[in-house]
């Protein structure tokens, strides 16, 4: 505290010796720092900040996506409707927000659906090994092999368009590659020495799994999460276009999508725009995840 | 080598069994028969109707006798079209969608390995960027997005090719493409990193100090290392070229299985969707196969994994 400046407003700095200084710098910080640099990470989170925002309460301030105006039907963008209105006069723009919520809704949902199960079945399978281990890398690696696609399409038709199936048939799908990089990971810390001192205190084995090792490979999980949401949004977006994903009146990109792509030979800009903002959303999830991947120096192979 | 593939062979039998198993009983047990969505039968009819088909005998009956039939090749009659097996309805549309799937692959392949071979031997020029770029566009503009686009460009505004229908060679050209697109980005992608990784070794520098040209140690010595995650990438490729076709088969308007599954499925067409999803499991899990055994014999440092 040499020169602590008098202005109240201003929190005075906590104090610092040169130590904390040099060993201030964490892992997460240099991620961190790294990210910065990376261009079209930066421009990738921005623009899904931005575009969370939008559809979070967009839908408040804007025209209600259900409004119709069949006096108007289908009108190209304009000022009062900035991106057009559809056939049934319903402005484009709130509904793209709306149907924005509900995409993005189902790609948080159904990720974390995958993630629960993914570093579950990697985490018990790394962490036992032997024989178990190689059973279930063997389960894994026969379902790599499954048309999935086929199933979910049949359980979409078979047992309603619901959309908490949709959730779950989504994620039960993506979890494989998740559960395969985390089973990796745990099998290359298993052997550290904080994990044979945790194992010395007496922890149990799911205390030692969830508590020790999972936060230390956050890394990886982070990285591949990331990169799971935009494979998550196209498979909903593809099973909304066969019409099997969600239904009216709910929305979602993919029925946006869908219904432009039915009417675009005389309204282009119902296909142009929700077409556009979801390649937009991939584009700048991809970008980020591997902007992630880079700062965060994980290995892109995949054990 | 023969003992690895024997060894895999067998493994397919019990994947397919548990295949077919669960979508037997998966689409038995779900409310609602193929009869009844449409115009109300009277029960009897109904009850002449199941007979016909052994829908009335108990379930498991109904599984003995239709994995018997299976075994002899049969895949039994459609329930939604009279008078046609399911045979027949597959030996019709099968082939267009093989011809969709198979220039697609290869429209990938060609486009994907230029496009990666490029960027990683001009790397970090602006050739590589152009390359690498238009491969993330790729990946992140999906088929149900740039068929249309394609369609709404090139039919409607320049009216070059028709937006549907799959009759005259120029009628491949636009499914073709959008299919084919989306893997091209990827296997570019691959291409690119698995020939940078080779590019940088020992026995290219050996190479190029024996006086091989720039060509040849491109073509003949570092593609077949620098393609290794292509081919492995090939397997999870053409499950999702054959799953892609769906949505493409929708869009254009091209008779293909891929349409008649989806279709069947809504419609409830038991066998139907039966013999459907048996064959595109057994054709993906043996191309599966094949792609694991030129990999190993491609590599084979992976045999001792």
């Amino acid at each position: 505290m040499v020169s602590l400046s008098p202005s109240p407003d201003r929190i005075p700095p906590a104090v610092v010796t040169p130590e904390q200084i040099e060993t201030g710098h964490s892992l997460w910080h240099d991620a961190w720092s790294r990210l910065r640099k990376n261009k079209l990470a930066v421009f990738g989170g921005v623009t899904l900040i931005i575009l969370g925002l939008l559809c979070g309460i967009g839908p408040f301030f804007t025209q209600s996506y259900q409004t119709q105006n069949l006096d108007l039907g289908a009108t190209p963008p304009s000022a009062a409707h900035w991106l057009g209105t559809d056939t049934l006069g319903r402005d484009l723009f709130s509904r793209i927000l709306f149907g924005g919520r509900i995409s993005i809704l189902v790609g948080l949902v159904a990720t974390f659906v995958a993630l629960a199960i993914g570093v579950t079945y990697g985490a018990v399978s790394g962490f036992f090994g032997g024989k178990l281990d190689a059973f279930m890398m063997r389960i894994v690696d026969i379902m790599y092999a499954l048309p999935f696609t086929i199933f979910v399409i049949l359980l979409m038709v078979f047992f309603g368009r619901n959309i908490f199936l949709l959730f779950f048939a989504i994620g039960a799908v993506e979890w494989l590659t998740m559960a395969r990089i985390v089973r990796g990971q745990i099998m290359t810390i298993k052997k550290m020495e904080y994990i044979e001192a945790a194992r010395a205190l007496g922890l149990g084995k799911r205390r030692i799994i969830f508590r020790h090792m999972i936060p230390n490979i956050l890394g990886p999980i982070i990285v591949y999460t990331t990169l799971t949401i935009p494979a998550v949004m196209l498979l909903e977006a593809f099973l909304s276009f066969l019409g099997l994903g969600v239904q009216p009146p709910m929305s979602s990109w993919g029925v946006l999508i869908k219904d432009g792509a039915e009417k675009m030979e005389e309204f282009w800009w119902l296909l142009v725009f929700p077409g556009g903002v979801f390649s937009l959303t991939l584009f700048s999830l991809n970008f980020l995840g591997d902007g992630l991947r880079d700062a965060l120096d994980v290995r892109s192979s995949k054990d | 080598m023969l003992r690895f593939t024997f060894r895999r062979l067998l493994q397919i039998i019990p994947v397919l069994w548990i295949i077919i198993t669960a979508t037997f009983f998966m689409i038995r047990f779900v409310p609602g028969g193929p009869f009844t969505a449409e115009k109300a039968v009277t029960p009897e009819i109904l009850r002449n109707l199941e007979a016909h088909y052994g829908l009335d005998k108990p379930l498991y009956r109904q599984y003995f006798d239709y994995m018997g039939s299976l075994l002899r090749g049969d895949l039994g009659p459609s329930f939604k079209y009279p008078n046609r097996t399911v045979n027949e309805i597959i030996g019709d549309k099968l082939p267009t969608s093989l011809e969709l799937g198979f220039i697609s692959l290869a429209v990938a392949l060609v486009l994907g390995i230029t496009l990666g071979t490029l960027a990683a031997v001009k790397r970090n020029t602006w050739l590589d960027y152009v390359c690498s770029s238009s491969a993330m566009i790729g990946i992140c503009v999906p088929t149900f997005v740039l068929g249309p686009l394609f369609v709404l460009t090139f039919a409607i505004h320049f009216q070059w090719l028709n937006a549907s229908g799959w009759y005259g060679p120029s009628d491949r050209i636009l499914p073709c493409l959008t299919l084919g697109c989306v893997y091209a980005a990827y296997i570019a992608r691959l291409t690119r990193g698995g020939m940078l990784e080779v590019l940088n070794q020992d026995y290219i520098r050996t190479a190029r100090a024996k006086g091989a040209g720039e060509l040849r140690v491109v073509f003949k010595h570092a593609m077949r290392g620098g393609l290794l995650p292509v081919i492995s990438f090939l397997g999870p490729g053409i499950a999702g070229i054959l799953t892609g076709s769906f949505v493409i088969e929708t869009i254009f308007q091209i008779p293909g299985l891929g349409r008649e599954f989806v279709n069947s499925a809504f419609n409830r067409d038991y066998t139907l969707v039966l013999g459907t999803v048996i064959l595109y499991a057994t054709l993906i899990v043996v191309l599966n196969l094949v792609v694991d055994i030129v990999q190993i014999w491609l590599n084979p440092k992976l045999k001792f994994e």
